[in-house]
């Protein structure tokens, strides 16, 4: 692998004609599946990017291994989500060693608040994606000025299609009677989704995936979904469904689909790109939410 | 006054349906489990469930592989691993001159390796046990009809092997000279223990299930010197301790599973302090009519 390398730098070295497009591509590693594809998108085919939980993964509880390790040792940037995510981070950062830059990419996004923490599902409001996109353009940019331009170009083209998509969701959010906007979620992934669109998502658990509900929790969301008549409940893709199903049974709500949170689907599946993931879950909200 | 014990104790239960279906859920599993309880203490095997809960892993891994998240895929295969494991170490224990828990102990090791290899293989990163491992506040239909038919399965075996259990807890020698049931009858019985593991982790979640069948059998211990006696004991103290529990998990904040296996510990505690049959107190202080 790295003779291979090796042979095609020096190829490009004695054509020397067009070092722009003969350079190995930039190697970047981004810490979930939905930075992944901003990656992609803005980097097209200069850049080489491998992401630590693929597709379905959870990033929250994720356990590294040593491939991981070895990922991040030969990368040039870590493109990571930030506001408290990537808890596994830092030890494996340690572990690993090389001379990654690591580039978080919420920043310039002011955090909502669970509890004492930040709320880290930023990605969640589409306009934050735009700050995502736009922080790893600048990124990418200068881990490799010259192809600073390509760059630039993708990230217009890429923005010009999540401010369509950010229109698309207030458009369909407008449509669903006002005193019906409002679910229960299994994790409480969308409080930024819920602050730009307006629609309430109401938790059973805590922000991590990893605790469990007590008895009076589960009571108190099936006494306040009765007491609000909540229409639709909704089953994420990572959690325990059949909680789900007993508050459904319980408060007679709508058990509404799956919504993406913390990950795309694989290649097949609904969700494989970020632009597919908000659409199939505005998609399953107003079919749930409808009359 | 009275009003208030009344909504604290009884009031959940009335108000919510997942209430009444754990309570329900609890009272099934103390009955199929703390029996087995009982005689997994009497056999010195107390530490056998845990291990079997280990055991029982690469067998879910391998069902979803198989088909995904389908909770019954993953049952059986939790079961025939289960079942695998059991049969291999008292195949060896039977045959070498290894004892069982040894035996056991590295086939447990083995198995639970090869869980999480497979489950690594696979890629995704889903947290098996959480989906495989339900919430006792979860209970659709279909898993409290699977945790009743178990229980009533587990009392109706232990019914027809009680005989032959019991002596070859007791003296297996006696049984071996006028019987050959003895074998059969431990092997029914960790047949049993396998089906009662896999049924506790679908209502309790994982290592929770075992203390539901151990615990009560260590409470039984300090108040009765007969079988039948530390049995009742054992099922009565398991149904109040997931009753107790459920109340705790309703009026704090603690999660179910972790309250129900408090509250037993607390009355485990209890029992060895103030137990009728060898308790810390009846041994300082004993009372008159024991005096010579």
């Amino acid at each position: 692998m790295s003779g291979w390398r090796g042979l095609l730098l020096a190829l490009a070295i004695s054509l020397g004609a067009s070092p722009l497009h003969a350079q190995a591509p930039l190697n970047v590693v981004a810490s979930f599946s939905i930075l992944g594809d901003f990656v992609k998108n803005v980097g097209g085919d200069r850049v080489e990017v491998t992401t630590l939980v693929g597709p379905d993964g959870d990033v929250h509880v994720y356990t590294p291994t040593p491939s991981d390790a070895r990922k991040i040792a030969d990368a040039k940037l870590l493109i990571v989500n930030g506001f408290g995510l990537e808890g596994w981070l830092s030890r494996l950062l340690q572990a690993a060693g090389g001379k990654a830059s690591i580039v978080t990419v919420t920043s310039g996004i002011a955090p909502l608040r669970l509890g004492s923490d930040a709320d880290p599902h930023a990605w969640q409001s589409v306009a934050n994606a735009e700050k995502y996109v736009a922080n790893i353009r600048d990124a990418l940019a200068a881990a490799d000025p010259p192809d600073a331009e390509f760059f630039r170009q993708n990230a217009q083209a890429y923005l010009a299609r999540l401010d369509a998509l950010d229109g698309e969701v207030r458009q369909a959010v407008s449509q669903i009677p006002e005193s019906r906007r409002k679910v229960i979620s299994t994790h409480d992934a969308f409080g930024y989704f819920a602050a730009r669109y307006g629609i309430a998502f109401i938790a059973p658990i805590g922000v991590s995936t990893e605790a469990e509900p007590s008895a009076r929790d589960i009571a108190k969301i099936i006494a306040q979904v009765k007491a609000e008549r909540i229409p639709a409940v909704f089953l994420e893709r990572i959690g325990d469904p059949r909680l789900m199903r007993r508050i459904s049974a319980e408060t007679g709500a709508r058990i509404g689909g799956t919504l993406y949170s913390d990950s795309l689907s694989d290649e097949k599946g609904e969700a494989p790109t970020y632009i597919d993931m908000v659409r199939h879950n505005i998609r399953t909200l107003t079919s749930a939410l409808a009359n | 006054m009275i009003h208030d014990i009344y909504d604290a104790l009884i009031g959940p239960f009335i108000e919510f349906e997942f209430m009444r279906r754990a309570l329900a859920a609890v009272v099934a599993l103390s009955l199929g489990g703390a029996p087995i309880g009982v005689f997994l203490m009497l056999r010195r095997m107390s530490l056998v469930g845990d291990a079997m809960a280990h055991a029982i892993l690469p067998g879910a891994a391998v069902g979803f592989l198989l088909s995904g998240l389908n909770l019954f895929a993953m049952t059986a295969g939790g079961l025939v691993a289960g079942f695998a494991v059991a049969l291999l170490a008292g195949v060896v224990a039977r045959t070498t001159d290894l004892k069982e828990d040894a035996s056991l102990a590295t086939f447990y090791l083995a198995s639970l390796a090869l869980g999480v290899t497979i489950v690594s293989v696979k890629g995704t990163n889903i947290d098996l046990l959480h989906v495989l491992f339900g919430n006792i506040l979860a209970m659709d239909d279909q898993t409290l009809l699977v945790v009743a038919f178990n229980a009533t399965l587990t009392l109706i075996v232990l019914a027809v092997i009680y005989r032959p259990l019991v002596i070859e807890s007791v003296d297996p020698l006696f049984l071996r000279t006028v019987s050959r049931a003895g074998a059969l009858a431990h092997l029914v019985f960790l047949a049993l223990v396998v089906v009662n593991l896999v049924n506790g982790f679908q209502a309790l979640g994982t290592l929770l299930a075992v203390g539901l069948m151990i615990l009560p059998a260590g409470i039984a211990r300090f108040w009765s010197r007969e079988l039948s006696g530390m049995i009742s004991i054992a099922v009565a103290s398991a149904i109040l301790s997931g009753y107790a529990g459920l109340v705790l998990s309703f009026q704090t904040r603690i999660p179910s599973g972790p309250a129900i296996i408090l509250v037993a510990a607390l009355l485990y505690v209890l029992s060895i302090l103030f137990g009728n049959v060898r308790g810390v107190v009846r041994q300082l202080f004993p009372a008159p009519h024991l005096e010579a």
